[in-house]
């Protein structure tokens, strides 16, 4: 009898295989193709809203018509403060868990902390940004308070992109410094950060997208429903685009429909696009390693 | 990672060491600034809302009674009961959808596809779990209302099963990915062994691959409970927020993250609604942590074995 002759039980195993495959592949499709005709729904609707004056107009008549350039100001200052605040921690703590901590208990109290940070909900944190900054710090309702509290819960995605793109400088490297006689700050000011920073450069891009699309934390704590001011210091408060989409929404009776329709869209797009640069930009540097 | 031990100190005491050392004190201050915050969080919302859970309310209060009125001037309720059950209806329908259907992704992505496919879909999914959520909240009121008002004939679309499929929705690209890390965990050898002996691909994956992968893959549904637990924007704005304990899933609930951030604007600093709002962000944080802290030592068990 030949050995290797096609019998029933492989024909089974076959077809249960074709079978799962494509089970698998109807639910990962399944999972992707709402999202996908959802955005288009989007883009169809906001689209015609979606203009130069739009952009770099302010709102009018109650919100109703206009554009949504405070707003978008407002977002645009929110992510900056947060990211001054939160990109020096971030790294300095990745810097630390990376290059000097120990696997003690500290170091995975640490780890647990940062699970955590990211873990909580964004309303707990806004709760926290009142308590904290607004009430405790006396920053009051500003962009100061806001975006502190933004930068403490975007913290984890820095250090977690830092401390990434630093181990994967090779032990060797470091080696090779110490025994040129360098200390320790040295070789990570000359060899380690040097050879990480745009893997470093891709996390922030990524927070930069995950800020300004928060809503919760900066509701109560320096974002506002309207007002006609942009702001002149980090002591103001602002709008912001993520709110103005919630309040449009939800709270501005008679706004027509494609406004709110045109303000996620933009908001959607700015999230979307600092994410693909990031991948992309992580994609590349993949292919340009030398080691 | 264990530096070289250097020269003896006296040799070293010049500028750079003293340099070194200082930067050596800021990155560990900067190292533990996670553990002050999460410390911080809790502080900071248990000094709002602890003095009025201890004097105001008792335990059955909260948790017996399903009335949450706490603007009544006379006789305020604070039972949270309801808010629970709004909360857990809309996660519970948002995991029975999300977790087939990302585990299923996760195994098709690490196990049946490869090359640019698995790349293009991994990107793809990551993307997907970018998107904010007060877009889905959006999404829930202005796309999936009139959707569910029209297939199903109810008067109101906004309720547990349009909160229910948004959130899972969002939950699933974040349980998929973390899944899919879960499966290619797991070494390669093992696959091999078992291809070796005549297995096919699917008798891999589910008597060698899954067995292998379940804590990683208990742990990335944890993760995404406690995500849906805690999403507030996407709920606030999908559930139609209205206080009720749900017989159907075309009743419309209200999540207890969406009371927050719903009422704490209108509340005086200091008051005893502003307190009991903080209060709801004490039971939250205990959950989600107890919920994230499990997820991670699920996690952490398969690596360390």
């Amino acid at each position: 009898m030949n050995p290797f002759e096609v019998t029933g039980i492989n024909t089974t195993n076959k077809r249960t295989q074709a079978l799962f495959r494509l089970l698998f592949m109807m639910m990962t499709l399944l999972l992707i193709l709402p999202v996908i005709i959802i955005m288009m729904t989007l883009v169809y609707k906001g689209g015609s809203v979606v203009t130069y004056d739009f952009l770099f107009s302010h709102p009018t008549n109650g919100m109703t018509a206009g554009g949504i350039f405070p707003a978008l100001f407002g977002t645009i200052c929110l992510v900056t403060v947060a990211l001054v605040v939160s990109v020096p921690i971030g790294v300095a703590a990745a810097i630390y868990l990376s290059e000097y901590a120990s696997d003690n208990w500290l170091t995975r109290l640490i780890n647990l902390s940062i699970v955590n940070l990211a873990g909580v909900p964004s309303i707990v944190h806004a709760l926290f940004g009142v308590g904290a900054f607004v009430i405790f710090f006396q920053f009051g309702t500003s962009i100061l308070a806001a975006s502190c509290t933004l930068a403490v819960m975007t913290l984890p995605v820095v250090i977690v992109a830092t401390r990434e793109s630093l181990q994967s400088v090779p032990m060797a490297f470091r080696e090779a410094c110490w025994n040129m006689g360098a200390t320790r700050w040295q070789t990570i000011r000359r060899i380690v950060l040097p050879n990480s920073i745009s893997g470093i450069l891709t996390g922030v891009i990524l927070e930069v997208s995950r800020t300004a699309g928060e809503t919760a934390p900066i509701m109560f704590t320096g974002a506002v429903f309207f007002t006609p001011f942009l702001p002149q210091g980090v002591m103001d408060q602002s709008m912001a685009l993520s709110l103005h989409l919630f309040v449009l929404s939800t709270q501005v009776p008679g706004v027509p429909e494609a406004l709110p329709y045109g303000v996620a869209l933009v908001l959607i797009s700015i999230v979307l696009i600092m994410n693909s640069a990031s991948i992309a930009f992580r994609m590349y540097l993949r292919g340009k390693k030398k080691w | 990672m264990n530096p070289v031990e250097f020269a003896p100190r006296s040799f070293q005491r010049n500028r750079d060491w003293y340099i070194d050392h200082v930067v050596q004190g800021v990155v560990f201050i900067a190292g533990i600034s996670a553990i002050v915050f999460i410390v911080g969080i809790f502080i900071f919302i248990t000094k709002e809302g602890m003095g009025f859970v201890l004097e105001h309310v008792t335990f059955r209060d909260v948790f017996g009674s399903m009335y949450w009125e706490p603007s009544d001037e006379d006789a305020p309720d604070y039972g949270i009961l309801a808010l629970v059950a709004g909360t857990a209806s809309v996660s519970g329908l948002a995991m029975i959808v999300a977790i087939p259907f990302s585990l299923g992704a996760a195994i098709f992505i690490a196990e049946f596809s490869s090359g640019a496919t698995r790349e293009s879909l991994k990107v793809l999914i990551e993307l997907l779990a970018a998107i904010p959520s007060v877009v889905w909240g959006f999404i829930g009121l202005s796309i999936l209302n009139p959707l569910i008002m029209r297939l199903f004939d109810v008067p109101v679309g906004l309720n547990v099963l349009n909160a229910g499929l948004i959130l899972g929705l969002m939950a699933a690209p974040i349980m998929t990915s973390i899944a899919e890390d879960a499966l290619k965990a797991v070494p390669d050898r093992y696959r091999e062994a078992a291809e070796a002996m005549g297995a096919t691909k699917w008798q891999v994956t589910f008597r060698v691959v899954l067995p292998a992968a379940k804590n990683g893959l208990l742990g990335a549904v944890l993760l995404g409970v406690g995500r849906g637990f805690g999403e507030t924007m996407a709920v606030l704005m999908a559930t139609g927020h209205s206080v009720n304990m749900p017989d159907s899933v075309f009743d419309s609930v209200r999540a207890l993250t969406a009371t927050i951030a719903a009422e704490l604007g209108e509340t005086a600093r200091g008051s005893d609604h502003y307190g009991a709002l903080f209060a709801i962000g004490i039971f939250l944080f205990m959950i989600t942590f107890v919920i994230n802290l499990s997820a991670d030592l699920i996690v952490r068990g398969v690596k360390n074995s």
